[in-house]
């Protein structure tokens, strides 16, 4: 998996748990909380689906690496690559 | 020191036959019932109430996401309520608004929800929702209305079970005669159509009505009735005291008139009829009125063998033989049990009488159970009758919880 995939896969779980905003423009680098009506329980639904979508745990520690698309594809990237290796 | 008069200034509603009260009354008089199938996890196709409202004209795409059904409901009928009261909303102090609603259950729907989904996931416990506990605390339905509509007064819901609804107003008009908030946004609601555990429960109970016409489902003193059509809906009322509704101008459909809350203490389920007698009867009494004063009563008859006889008899000992101008009819004919929105529901679909004199029929009456024939049951066919200045709402609930509601024609 690419680092644009990988953020793909992100924006697709947060159309779905934030199905009124607009991600057409959402920039890579901008904390995603800083252009998004986003609360700390939005950001558990993006670890549960992560979870149940794609098996990925991330745990309570590294809830900070999910801030934006970019620290996203940084730290899910080599998990989800890690995950297809193993299967 | 005299009680402050009460006032009903606005409704707001969404039931299986209509989503204002227009369309709710208009349909109660031609006949229109709003029963359809419906798949129920591990039931498959059973008989449903359901509504058919817009959420999202009062709700985001995300809070619906991340509310229930409930709290859906509550915000839809909280908001349509606001609207008809004309009240001017951006002016209200909402830290003087108090949220009253009942509600017979509430957490089954999102904990069968949750239960169902991590069974797909071997029953792992990490895959349950941290929306779990605001979705299936008690008072969710009035925090989500309050949350939509930023009320910083006190919501909180009335467990109440099938009495909820008018426990609902009953409370509202305590609260303002208490002088705790200046308005009330209060009724019933109901989720229940979306837990199977309602549906099987009443199943085992020999208690769930089936029937080849969704429509003719919900039959009360039919003989042929066969239990209850569970529903959902919800119906919400905007209260206020005469005098702060007066001095807004606002247009005002009834007066509370009179109350009664008790309970049977004999038995879980089985209804007790000299219990729901002495709960019309002090209705009555605390209304200032005598049995015959009462125009239409509104029966809480759920369609069960037992409990219409059970009611029927409660009534008859109260209102007998001689009372020409009492009429009596029942909703959950159109519209199934809408659980703990049931009797704000009822009473909304009676409320327009004060203007047209026309009594709404009892539907599906087709051979009348000589237990249930009660003087002045309208049948079939909406009734013209001469006067209507008091209206007569019970609803009586499971543990034995009995409630009765009087409004009466606003006059001056």
């Amino acid at each position: 998996m690419t680092k644009d995939e990988c953020k793909k896969v992100v924006l697709d779980i947060i159309a779905d748990i934030a199905p009124d905003e607009d991600l057409t423009n959402v920039k890579s680098d901008v904390r995603l909380r800083d252009q998004l009506q986003l609360d700390s329980m939005d950001f558990l639904d993006i670890v549960m689906e992560l979870r149940k979508r794609h098996s990925i745990e991330v745990p309570e520690a590294d809830y900070i690496q999910l801030a934006s698309l970019d620290s996203c594809a940084e730290y899910l990237t080599p998990k989800f690559n890690a995950l297809s290796a193993k299967s | 020191m005299k009680p402050s008069r009460i006032v009903i200034t606005g409704v707001g509603l969404t039931a299986p036959n209509g989503n204002s009260l227009a369309e709710f009354r208009q349909n109660l008089l031609n006949g229109v019932a709003g029963i359809e199938r419906m798949e129920i996890r591990y039931m498959g196709s059973q008989l449903a109430g359901v509504c058919h409202y817009d959420a999202l004209r009062h709700q985001t795409k995300k809070e619906v996401r991340v509310g229930t059904r409930a709290g859906s409901i509550s915000v839809y009928c909280a908001r349509e309520a606001l609207a008809d009261s004309k009240i001017d909303w951006s002016a209200q102090a909402k830290d003087r608004v108090g949220i009253y609603i009942g509600c017979t259950e509430h957490g089954n729907v999102e904990t069968e929800n949750e239960i169902y989904n991590i069974s797909k996931f071997n029953y792992d416990t990490k895959f349950w929702s941290h929306y779990h506990n605001p979705r299936t605390v008690a008072n969710n339905p009035a925090g989500e209305a309050s949350l939509n509509l930023g009320v910083t007064g006190p919501a909180y819901t009335i467990g109440a079970a099938c009495a909820a609804g008018n426990l609902g107003l009953i409370h509202a008009a305590q609260m303002l005669r208490l002088g705790e908030v200046d308005l009330a946004i209060c009724g019933g609601i109901s989720e229940s159509i979306h837990t199977f555990g309602i549906f099987a429960g009443f199943k085992s109970q020999n208690a769930l009505a089936t029937h080849a016409d969704p429509a003719k489902a919900s039959r009360p003193f039919d003989k042929a009735r066969n239990g209850i059509v569970v529903s959902e809906g919800g119906c919400l009322y905007t209260l206020e005291r005469l005098e702060d509704a007066q001095a807004r101008g606002a247009k005002i459909y009834a007066e509370i008139a009179g109350y009664h809350v008790n309970s049977d203490a004999s038995d879980y389920v089985l209804p007790n009829p000299v219990r729901q007698a002495e709960c019309v009867r002090a209705s009555i009494r605390r209304a200032g009125l005598t049995p015959a004063d009462i125009h239409i009563v509104n029966t809480h008859a759920t369609a069960t063998p037992l409990g219409d006889i059970q009611e029927c008899e409660a009534i008859r000992a109260v209102f007998g033989e001689g009372c020409p101008e009492t009429h009596i009819n029942n909703t959950k004919s159109y519209i199934g049990h809408c659980m703990g929105a049931a009797g704000a529901l009822e009473l909304a679909g009676n409320l327009p009488s004060f203007d047209d004199l026309i009594v709404h029929p009892t539907i599906n009456v087709d051979d009348l159970d000589p237990a249930c024939a009660l003087p002045g049951l309208v049948l079939n066919q909406p009734r013209k009758v001469a006067k209507v200045d008091t209206i007569l709402n019970n609803s009586f609930g499971m543990l034995g919880i009995n409630s009765t509601l009087i409004v009466k024609r606003f006059a001056p």
